[in-house]
């Protein structure tokens, strides 16, 4: 059995699954049952003046009859007043010591309105707080969320006036709706922040109904945008936290966030860099329970690969995630296809006559219908594998080069030597 | 009890839900150049329908389907898909097969339900041809010739279209309305059917001949032959074609009922005839066959159908003589004993009695399906070459030895040529109407 304790800036939960902030952390009641099913952590639904809500709220992308492949939602943070929200923590951490309860905040960007909810949450023993400078939609029309973490200054100034007050560690929550995350990552750093999670969700409209010509969802007839998650979220995501990851000037640990559904994204966050994640639509879809998989799913990998500590996964591949003039032009791998596990559906082929370099030849032999590629035509983009319906039907394999490794940058450094 | 017998002559398969037709068509690999299209003799573009019932683009679901094959509806629910476009499903190799059939019924159902309005006429070319016989064969011709343009009569002996779909397929894989829509689609298409009009009686085939520019017999196959034993004639031995036919008109007699039945033959026809003799009620079915279940013809779907039905299979058995009372009604069979000997002209190993190996059964009726006879007289009426009643023809144009005639479905089916298949009789049909019509253009200059 693999040790699963995470210490996140000093944060420590008896295993690296939180809920995020969002619905399911709603109240004492549902965190609650989150820590009886197993997670090691919520963080409460975000907590400063009470809001008022609409209905409805919440809309999902299916994707070829895959529910919930995307999640959209336009709820705001809390709607219940503090005092109800603090005594209900207070009683959590009592009943539940060990598990790790992050308070979310969000107030308007003011130094004596984060003083005085900071003081208030910390009274009643929460283990650390995460700033909310992430929720897209309706918050940030007020000045909040996105909208002050869209601007490194503000992040910046109101992490630090947090941290004039605040007693336990400070996590920043950063919102994937800006060019480059590692700007408002390092405003984070600079203000003082202790950690930084991410992702908020993405602005996003979830659809048009096409019998109504309403948006989804709609609100009486009338849509606004409203923040992306789920399962497609997650390449997203994970390129945010490794480029965070590998940001010399991001130094403190990552809580990653988006699209993770089982313990098979959250090792692969972990590997990109990430201390421990948090996870939200996965809950919303199949309720709380999902936990037991992904601690009995981590577990066992940890215990196959011989590691004692899920901490040692911490960042494992951040430095083979670099830039692209950095990978060497002189690597080759072409496809090649088993045809005795083939089952002849043709999709490689014609996904790669239609759409890429047209080097996977159909034939037939003794009257056997077969595929086979042209690997000196073959550029090795991996198109016909994914496509395969098939495990082992198709593998990609490396075709020793003759000359040695060459980046591109080593190539035109060389250049521009040779032309000096 | 009436009704307790029309439960039974219920369609069995129930339709897909949404959610399974959604989940199944999103299964689907939508391969390239896919095997199942290969499979399927009208070449239907099956990836295609399944693809477009996932993006509930109901109406070219059904439209993809109708216009390969325009009895895709009743095909869905009788083709040997096991053996046609689901045998072929690469998902074989790898999981299960796509439910093709089953897609394909949930979006023909689909049509029938909102009867919206799939293919149109084509303008008049001033072309005119008959039909004869409004089968699956006749009814696929008369649809494609329709939508080129041509003005088709189809002249019809029975007193309702659709040929074998309509009488021949028992109700409970088939219901009658399936088959009424896929003649209705014809209909609205501007093709006259004249049913209860019998070629030879009610009009000559001289007369269409002369009358028409272009001729196709698709007249099928006529009734189960003579057993030729004694007893034949005696209350309680039917022929099974007229058998399946009186169910499929409503017609549930209550006679049956706690009686025993032997069914004589082991084909497809046999098979009708003995799981709608245990549907009206018999206490006992037995099929009897003179060949061993090695050499039966029935597909195997409908022998595991018969057995679960409870009907029981007796080999090497041949009927010897029907035995009746003063009354004139059937008492019992006197069957012998066979055994396969050498092979004959066919290829087959020939059953040969073993003497002395008489026995009796005692049953209340006898259901023949040795085969159908074929309609010669006819297709001597129309002058065609035929081998033993099957009209001979190129099997690439279905040209009969007269240019102007053509013919296609179960009259061209045997001897080695064709296809016994409801799917292979509708292409047929298709190719029939293809090759007038080609051959139409090039007369007319518009090739």
């Amino acid at each position: 059995m693999a040790d699963l304790r995470i210490d996140l800036a000093g944060i420590k939960s008896p295993n690296p699954f939180w809920l995020a902030s969002a619905p399911p952390t709603n109240s004492g009641y549902q965190v609650q049952r989150a820590f009886e099913a197993g997670w090691g952590g919520a963080v409460w639904k975000t907590l400063g003046e009470p809001i008022l809500n609409v209905s409805s709220r919440f809309a999902a992308v299916s994707f070829n009859g895959q529910r919930v492949a995307g999640f959209n939602n336009i709820e705001l943070i809390t709607d219940r007043p503090l005092e109800i929200n603090l005594n209900e923590i207070l009683e959590t951490k009592k009943r539940f010591p060990n598990h790790a309860i992050i308070a979310s905040l969000m107030v308007e960007p003011q130094q004596e309105k984060w003083h005085e909810i900071v003081k208030k949450v910390e009274a009643v023993g929460v283990d650390g707080l995460e700033l909310n400078f992430g929720c897209p939609h309706g918050m940030a029309e007020r000045g909040m969320g996105s909208a002050s973490g869209q601007v490194p200054e503000l992040v910046e100034k109101q992490t630090y006036w947090v941290k004039e007050v605040a007693r336990t560690p400070v996590i920043v929550k950063l919102t994937p709706n800006i060019t480059d995350i590692t700007m408002t990552a390092e405003a984070a750093v600079r203000g003082g922040a202790d950690a930084v999670s991410m992702i908020n969700t993405i602005n996003s409209l979830a659809g048009v109904d096409l019998d109504t010509w309403n948006t989804v969802p709609h609100v009486g007839g009338k849509g606004a945008h409203g923040g992306y998650c789920g399962p497609a979220v997650k390449p997203i995501a994970l390129n945010m936290v490794a480029e965070c990851a590998r940001n010399p000037l991001v130094n403190v640990p990552i809580s990653g966030i988006g699209g993770i559904s089982n313990w098979q994204d959250a090792a692969e966050f972990m590997l990109m860099g990430a201390t421990g994640v948090q996870v939200c639509t996965a809950a919303m879809h199949h309720g709380f329970s999902i936990v037991e998989d992904m601690i009995d799913g981590l577990n066992n990998y940890l215990d196959d690969k011989g590691i004692a500590s899920v901490m040692d996964l911490v960042g494992q591949s951040v430095q083979r995630y670099s830039n692209w003039g950095d990978l060497d032009l002189n690597y080759n791998i072409v496809a090649q296809i088993n045809n005795d596990v083939c089952i002849n559906c043709n999709k490689c082929h014609i996904a790669c006559e239609d759409t890429s370099h047209q080097c996977i030849d159909l034939y037939t032999e003794s009257g056997r219908p077969m595929l086979k590629v042209r690997e000196q035509d073959c550029v090795g983009c991996n198109l016909c594998a994914i496509v395969c319906p098939v495990d082992g039907a198709i593998s990609m394999i490396e075709k020793k080069s003759t000359i040695p490794p060459m980046t591109w940058n080593e190539r035109q450094s060389l250049i521009s030597n040779f032309t000096r | 009890m009436s009704s307790q017998l029309e439960r039974n002559f219920v369609e069995m398969t129930g339709r897909m839900t949404k959610n399974e037709a959604m989940e199944e068509a999103n299964r689907c690999l939508y391969c390239y150049d896919a095997p199942c299209i290969t499979a399927c003799p009208t070449s239907i573009q099956i990836p295609n329908f399944i693809k477009k019932i996932a993006s509930s683009n109901m109406k070219g679901s059904a439209l993809t389907i109708m216009d390969a094959n325009p009895i895709g509806a009743s095909c869905a629910r009788v083709c040997p898909t096991e053996i046609l476009c689901e045998g072929a499903c690469v998902l074989n190799s790898s999981t299960k097969p796509i439910k093709i059939g089953q897609l394909q019924r949930y979006a023909t159902d689909w049509a029938m339900e909102t009867d919206v309005e799939l293919f149109k006429k084509g303008e008049p070319n001033g072309y005119k041809v008959a039909i004869v016989g409004s089968g699956p064969a006749g009814l696929s011709a008369a649809r494609e010739l329709s939508r080129f343009g041509y003005s088709v009569t189809i002249f019809e002996a029975e007193a309702k279209a659709g040929g074998l779909n309509t009488y021949g397929i028992v109700s409970f894989r088939l219901p009658n309305e399936v088959a009424d829509w896929e003649v209705a689609q014809v209909e609205k298409l501007g093709v006259e059917i004249k049913t209860n009009t019998r070629v030879g009686v009610d009009i000559s085939a001289e007369d269409i001949l002369t009358q028409y520019d272009s001729v196709i017999v698709a007249v099928g196959m006529g009734s189960v032959p003579n057993l030729g034993i004694e007893g034949e004639e005696l209350e309680g031995v039917h022929d099974a074609i007229e058998f399946v036919k009186r169910t499929k008109m409503g017609v549930l007699t209550e006679d049956l009922i706690g009686k025993r039945v032997a069914v004589i033959g082991a084909g497809n026809t046999a098979i009708d005839g003995a799981t709608c003799a245990v549907r009206l009620g018999a206490e006992q079915v037995d099929i009897l066959y003179r060949r061993t279940e090695k050499e039966m013809t029935a597909y195997q779907y409908e022998y595991e159908f018969a057995k679960q039905d409870g009907v029981g299979f007796k080999w090497l058995t041949a009927p010897k003589r029907i035995i009746g009372d003063e009354a004139g009604k059937v008492t019992g069979l006197e069957c012998v004993k066979m055994k396969l000997g050498e092979a004959g002209a066919d290829g087959r190993q020939r059953p040969e009695a073993i003497e002395g190996s008489e026995f009796i059964i005692e049953v209340d009726a006898v259901i023949k399906a040795i085969g159908q006879t074929r309609f010669v007289p006819l297709i001597e009426a129309f002058g065609l070459q035929h081998t033993n009643g099957v009209v001979d023809i190129d099997e690439t144009t279905m040209q009969t030895s007269n240019a102007k005639v053509f013919a296609c479905g179960d009259v061209v089916f045997g001897n080695g040529q064709g296809e016994a298949m409801v799917v292979t009789a509708a292409q047929q049909g298709k190719n029939a109407a293809n090759i007038i019509h080609e051959r139409f253009k090039k007369q007319s200059g518009n090739a």
